[in-house]
């Protein structure tokens, strides 16, 4: 039978050390609401998501009241937008007013984020493709919730060069017609490689084809837990720190699995995965960079950064593995810059640059991530920054994103302030040498040998 | 069975098992277990109780256990058994 101690310990670590859910997210498909009329379409849309929908928000609550457990986001996934909107959108007009209707329906299920008006181009962009990418920055700028991301390339493909220039001209357009909110548009659009199908966290969620009608998938969090976890073993072993963070996630993770498991109950549809990542927010305490400078670094971004992170990833990996039964989406340390606090701090004191942030997007999930660079840097530039990173994706088989934010009209040493989960960042210096001529040729880069492995 | 978990945590008093315990008994909640220590001057009980033949809905009583527990100055929470099974069993 449970003891009381177990029982202080599990609320010890919801109350003190933020540890909660971080989402749960309805994936929806729409490809059987497609129509030939652009009204049709919406309606569809609209329809499809209301109905699946309508319960979400508040079994959501229910459970987090019955468990005692935050349940912080409750949001809906969809088809890649590009797929649905092909058979009826002629222009991008047309699909801004897809993006309406999907915003509309966010707004009457009461979730706070919708993704998946996004586009799968890693090889090539169709006609549609097209139109979607050139109305993400009018589509962003008109909606509240809705979330955007483009996969520009994969470990099969290669490289879509012509979609990574238009998507450098894509983010700098959203971050002018958001600059109102300092360009607050560019933090719902991600550039993706390798982008997988069942990523339940925003901005880069989407319900691929590969799924079924409807899923819940479920992203756990808790930073301030590992974070505590290590608190108490400074000093020890790499064999004790491991195993001290690999206990820590697998307790995590178990609460994810059994939201996951009851969500999926409730509601009728049927569990997907959970997705291991360690996500943090802008909270004092609930930081992957604390807990990399309780491993050891006086701040993230010194030497051994890396090293501190690619063990951190694998040990959440290995310990989150066990405690549920499925895992996918992007499963692995987060490390935004605004929503981090110690990021922040470590941007702030020189610590962390973008080229260090590179580097660890190298051994963990996702990329460069909620960055603030000047707003005058040159759209070509943008795309080099998605090149590199997608390259970094490409060769090593894994996820890797882009979530920039071009803040129109400041530069480096101003502060930007996204409010609420999304925090807020300095702005970060960006290298000043060209790569125009490189990210003007056009094609695509192939995709990488998989032998001589090196 | 419906096994919840009831902690109570807070600064120790006079009768606070009495009124919480009252409570349970009034609503037909069946206490299975109750332990309590003290952790840095701080009362922390903890019940396993079965609301199996409770009529009220499960975040009625959460609410009223609450409100007890506001009363006497002490933090009432009232949780399902799973989250704690499952984090600490394999």
């Amino acid at each position: 039978m449970i003891n009381i101690y177990e029982v202080l310990e599990t609320n010890k670590m919801i109350e003190q050390e933020n540890l909660d859910v971080r989402t749960i997210t309805m994936g929806i498909s729409l490809l059987d609401c497609a129509a030939s009329d652009v009204d049709g379409l919406c309606r569809n849309i609209y329809d499809k998501i209301t109905r699946l929908a309508e319960k979400l928000v508040k079994t959501g609550e229910d459970i987090s009241k019955e468990y005692g457990i935050p349940i912080v986001n409750k949001r809906v996934s969809v088809t890649p937008v590009s797929l649905v909107g092909a058979s009826a959108c002629r222009s991008s007009e047309d699909y801004v007013k897809v993006a309406h209707a999907l915003d509309r329906a966010a707004r009457e299920v009461g979730i706070n984020f919708l993704g998946g008006y996004s586009a799968i181009v890693s090889k090539g962009m169709t006609h549609s493709d097209e139109l979607l990418i050139r109305s993400i920055p009018q589509a962003l700028a008109e909606t509240e919730r809705i979330c955007s991301s483009v996969n520009v390339g994969s470990t099969k493909t290669g490289l879509n060069m012509d979609a990574v220039r238009l998507m450098g001209e894509t983010v700098l357009q959203t971050a002018e017609l958001t600059k109102e909110k300092d360009s607050l548009g560019c933090a719902k659009l991600v550039v993706l490689c390798n982008a997988p199908d069942d990523n339940p966290f925003m901005a880069g969620a989407f319900h691929g084809v590969s799924e079924p009608d409807a899923v819940i998938n479920v992203g756990v969090s808790g930073p301030g837990v590992v974070k505590y976890a290590l608190e108490q073993i400074r000093g020890a072993s790499f064999e004790v720190l491991c195993e001290t963070i690999k206990r820590t996630a697998f307790k995590i993770t178990r609460v994810g699995q059994l939201v996951a498991q009851e969500a999926s109950r409730r509601l009728g549809i049927p569990f997907g995965i959970i997705d291991l990542s360690l996500a943090p927010t802008p909270a004092i305490g609930d930081s992957v960079a604390e807990i990399l400078e309780e491993i050891g670094l006086e701040r993230a971004g010194a030497p051994g950064t890396t090293a501190a992170l690619a063990l951190l990833n694998d040990q959440v990996k290995k310990g989150g593995v066990m405690a549920s039964s499925y895992v996918g989406g992007l499963s692995g340390a987060f490390i935004p810059v605004s929503e981090d606090q110690g990021m922040i701090g470590a941007v702030e004191c020189g610590a962390l640059t973008l080229e260090k942030l590179e580097a660890m997007t190298c051994v963990c999930s996702v990329g460069l991530d909620m960055i603030a660079i000047p707003g005058d840097t040159p759209a070509t530039t943008i795309a080099g920054i998605i090149a590199d990173e997608a390259a970094i994706g490409m060769v090593n088989q894994k996820t890797t994103a882009v979530r920039i934010i071009p803040v129109v009209g400041k530069t480096v040493g101003d502060t930007v302030e996204f409010g609420g989960l999304l925090g807020h960042a300095p702005v970060m210096p960006v290298n000043t040498f060209s790569c125009r001529d490189f990210v003007n040729r056009v094609g695509r880069i192939p995709a990488p040998i998989h032998s001589f492995k090196n | 069975m419906n096994r919840t978990i009831i902690t109570v945590v807070g600064k120790d008093a006079v009768g606070i098992i009495a009124k919480v315990c009252t409570y349970l008994a009034e609503n037909g909640a069946n206490i299975l277990d109750i332990s309590q220590t003290i952790v840095q001057e701080y009362f922390n009980m903890m019940m396993i109780v079965d609301l199996t033949n409770v009529d009220k809905a499960f975040e009625v009583v959460a609410g009223e256990l609450a409100e007890i527990g506001l009363s006497l100055g002490v933090q009432v929470k009232c949780q399902r058994e799973e989250i704690f099974d499952k984090m600490h069993r394999i």
